[in-house]
């Protein structure tokens, strides 16, 4: 029994491991090809049929090239870097709900990494992390450019996490819990979030853009005031790592933001499939094949999000620093407090109005 | 001075609240960017798909034959004089008794080489031609060569192919004038292509 469930979570742990880095792998693949309908062209479509090969072509490439560690870098720091990166970008994803439970031979299991009752607190301070990579290979490279770009990405992060940190707290008013699978399930029924938050998703989602150092907000890595960035002196695999950390992050926070505002693995008229489902086929298989069917359509909102990341990119220009400064602290900053405001006034004063006209 | 009528004047006006929220600006520009996601792309796939380059295209050298098969080629060498970037070399022989159905004149090119790497397909040799024997072909191109050896064209690779014979509209400067001419007047439109000269 007890070897079952360790066995179970072992292999949930693997699946949402293997899951994580083969999305992330094809959204090299999926942003080349966005890039190119959106400018009128092909994309790669060389290797494979319609160019499927290409992330494995470009991580053989990576792997074979000269792994260079320029001669007054601080070695160590300079391999920590993306190792750090890379690290922190898949621990994110240990807490991340993708279905409700899978039954096996009596046993409920999860569809999560870890249980944990403090999921999204988790995630923030990941998240946080996150930005030691770019810092730590920034600084090891010995670089001016490097530098500045570490330290552009530090500010930058630092920034946008208080404002997405306050956005969230809107959320947890309404939620009272950290948990991210009960935040899930409290969005059970079309009860999704994103209706009563619009004005804290759009914060939400610009910051997580910032997070992430994608277009408009990457800065970091603005060729064209900082040759590369925090990563001119990287090459070879490490750089590959970088980058992949970044694809890795952008589906991680598409992944938090279908679960906090989409209603994760929920979808309309689910409890209808699951009785369908449970009354034809029994109720471990039916269940099975129902959390499956969640599964599938959470992966559909994280994809969405992931193509939304790649949509924006080849539609908006970079902004200048100190407009990304100003919209941080002078807009979304009082915007994310005034949400918190009326949030919690609505909670006050509205719920039991509403609730009492019901009843 | 004024131009033209285009030109605008710079303001730097309070920009409205509508332009300040960013995002209805941003709405729009996803939804042209989305438009082109969904439209036909105007690749042509190069190896898969080739475009007709038009009739004046010079692309690999072809030895002509005659109506009977006979190779035209005499050596008589100008297409190697002409020739710019000397990629044109040849062997003269003298046609043997018997061999009348093979040769056209009485002396021909024993071996024929283009250097494909000299070449620079300005079509020269083709002018120089008296015999009409040699020409660039519109339709096709050279291959890629990855080796050494697959530089140096021969003669078995140059000489036309009797059983897939090369097809042109006109084969003089003349003929193809004349065509045109009768283009523009619209007395002609289909030209059925021949392979002889």
């Amino acid at each position: 029994m007890e070897l079952t469930e360790f066995v179970i979570k072992t292999l949930t742990i693997l699946v949402v491991f293997v899951l994580t880095l083969v999305i992330a792998m094809y959204s090299t693949w999926g942003e080349r090809k966005v890039a190119g309908f959106i400018q009128d062209r092909m994309g790669p479509n060389r290797a494979g049929p319609g160019g499927l090969l290409q992330p494995l072509a470009d991580a053989g490439k990576m792997f074979f090239k000269e792994d260079f560690i320029p001669a007054l870098a601080n070695k160590w720091l300079f391999i920590a870097g993306p190792s750090l990166a890379m690290l922190t970008a898949l621990l994110a994803s240990a807490v991340i709900p993708f279905g409700s439970t899978f039954r096996y031979d009596g046993v409920e299991v999860v569809l999560q990494g870890v249980e944990s009752n403090i999921g999204i607190l988790y995630v923030f301070g990941v998240v946080a992390l996150g930005v030691y990579g770019i810092m730590i290979g920034g600084w090891a490279s010995n670089n001016k450019f490097s530098l500045l770009g570490a330290i552009r990405a530090a500010s930058q992060n630092i920034s946008y996490e208080v404002a997405m940190g306050l956005s969230l707290i809107a959320i947890l008013m309404m939620s009272s819990s950290l948990s991210l699978g009960d935040i899930v399930a409290q969005q059970h029924g079309g009860n999704w979030n994103i209706f009563y938050q619009p004005l804290g998703f759009i914060i939400f989602l610009t910051c997580s853009f910032a997070e992430c150092n994608r277009v408009p907000f990457d800065l970091p890595e603005c060729e064209t005031e900082l040759v590369g960035g925090y990563h001119t002196e990287y090459g070879s695999m490490k750089l590959g790592f970088y980058l992949f950390a970044e694809y890795i992050n952008m589906f991680v926070s598409s992944a938090i933001i279908s679960t906090l505002y989409f209603g994760g693995y929920n979808y309309p008229g689910m409890d209808w499939v699951y009785n369908q489902l449970t009354a034809s086929l029994g109720t471990t298989t039916g269940h099975n094949i129902a959390t499956l069917i969640g599964t599938g359509v959470f992966f559909g909102k994280a994809l969405f999000f992931i193509f939304f990341y790649m949509w924006v990119r080849w539609t908006l220009p970079r902004f200048r620093y100190d407009q990304l400064m100003n919209l941080g602290w002078k807009k979304l900053i009082p915007l994310a407090i005034i949400n918190i405001i009326i949030t919690g006034a609505s909670v006050l004063f509205l719920k039991p109005f509403i609730t009492s006209l019901l009843n | 001075m004024q131009l033209t009528n285009r030109s605008k004047q710079v303001s730097n006006k309070e920009m409205t609240l509508m332009e300040r929220a960013y995002l209805p600006a941003i709405a729009t520009g996803m939804a042209i960017t989305l438009k082109h996601f969904f439209k036909k792309k105007v690749t042509i796939e190069y190896p898969e798909v080739k475009r007709y380059l038009g009739p004046v295209f010079r692309g690999r050298h072809i030895l002509k034959r005659d109506a009977e098969g006979r190779e035209r080629c005499t050596a008589c060498g100008l297409c190697a004089v002409a020739c710019p970037a000397e990629a044109i070399s040849m062997v003269a022989a003298e046609r043997q008794k018997g061999e009348e159905s093979l040769y056209r004149e009485e002396k021909y090119a024993a071996v024929y080489e283009v250097n494909m790497l000299r070449c620079i397909f300005c079509g020269l040799c083709e002018e120089a031609c008296p015999k009409q024997a040699v020409y660039l072909r519109h339709d096709e191109f050279i291959p890629v060569f990855n080796d050494r050896n697959q530089v140096i064209w021969g003669k078995d690779l140059l000489v036309e192919d009797m059983n897939n014979r090369y097809t042109r509209e006109a084969w003089t400067k003349e003929e193809a004038h004349l065509l045109d001419q009768k283009r523009a007047n619209g007395e002609a439109t289909n030209v059925v292509p021949r392979a002889i000269p």
